[in-house]
């Protein structure tokens, strides 16, 4: 705490706060870029960093790709094992868990929901140009490359911060 | 006739494996529809753009997230997720790859309809996308 007082401290948490920041950006767009997770699940749905949800939540989220929300997003098994290996290797390390059980949604994460609280009106989501929360892109305009920097960050026409 | 059945299967197989027209589709798919169904003619345009447009007893139809006019581009009807046009003369990589094909009738199907799509009805559906300019 002490520490923090003397402005070069300050000034070099920063930076670290900062590398932390750009480091996680590029492991999302590096994490998203892998072609058969572009391949197959890009093809329905932005490609979600895999950082989002922990390794566990994954295996449960490809457990269920017969009925993948409502969707038969099902996989030749090679395609499967291949996916399933990438999402675990750049899974977060944070558990994603609700009531004993992995968590299948990002949008209900603690994460998230925390994330997107703070300045957004409540039915944000239900607005006509975002849809659904899973909608990353209506705001996060470069989503699709695994960026969700500040930088790209547009709120569509109508939508309003608190 | 076991042997002639055999190098039937060897044929549509190797057929399905190696076609990468939408034309060869159309072929595999009308053979194999003659083979399940003696009766069985041909594809029809106006069977498979009805079967595009109509709901089967569940939620959506092809038409739900491909639009009633494939030459466009359609929108995954949950996520809103751009879908390429799938009418081949729209989209020249339609129809190509078998893998992809059937991967995409063996889900599309099952969330349209709850079941496969028979091969008459992939014809009828593959015809009338490639009637479209």
């Amino acid at each position: 705490m002490n520490a923090l007082r003397s402005p070069s401290a300050a000034v070099a948490a920063i930076l670290l706060a900062v590398t932390f920041v750009a480091e996680a950006d590029e492991d999302f767009r590096a994490a998203v870029r892998n072609p058969a997770y572009q391949a197959e699940c890009a093809a329905c749905h932005v490609a979600y960093p895999p950082q989002l949800l922990s390794a566990a939540s994954w295996r449960a989220v490809m457990d269920g790709l017969g009925k993948h929300f409502g969707s038969d997003a099902s996989l030749d098994p090679a395609t499967h094992a291949e996916i399933l290996r990438h999402l675990e290797a750049n899974a977060g390390r944070r558990d994603t868990v609700a009531a004993g059980k992995p968590q299948l949604r990002i949008t209900e994460t603690r994460w998230f929901v925390h994330e997107h609280s703070d300045e957004l009106p409540r039915d944000v989501w239900k607005h006509p140009a975002v849809k659904s929360a899973a909608n990353c892109a209506a705001c996060h305009t470069a989503a699709d490359k695994g960026d969700f920097s500040d930088r790209t960050l547009r709120l569509p026409k109508g939508v309003h911060k608190k | 006739m076991r042997l002639a059945t055999c190098l039937f299967l060897l044929a549509s197989a190797s057929s399905a494996a190696f076609a990468e027209a939408p034309a060869d589709f159309l072929a595999g798919y009308s053979q194999e529809a003659k083979h399940a169904n003696p009766g069985y003619t041909a594809p029809s345009v106006q069977r498979g753009q009805r079967f595009f447009t109509e709901k089967h007893g569940h939620d959506w139809s092809c038409a739900s997230c491909h639009t009633g006019t494939p030459t466009a581009s359609g929108k995954h009807a949950v996520t809103g997720k751009v879908i390429g046009p799938l009418a081949p003369a729209a989209n020249p990589e339609r129809f190509t790859r078998a893998s992809k094909v059937e991967k995409w009738f063996r889900r599309n199907c099952n969330d349209v309809l709850g079941r496969a799509c028979t091969a008459g009805e992939k014809g009828d559906v593959l015809a009338y996308l490639m009637s479209l300019k």
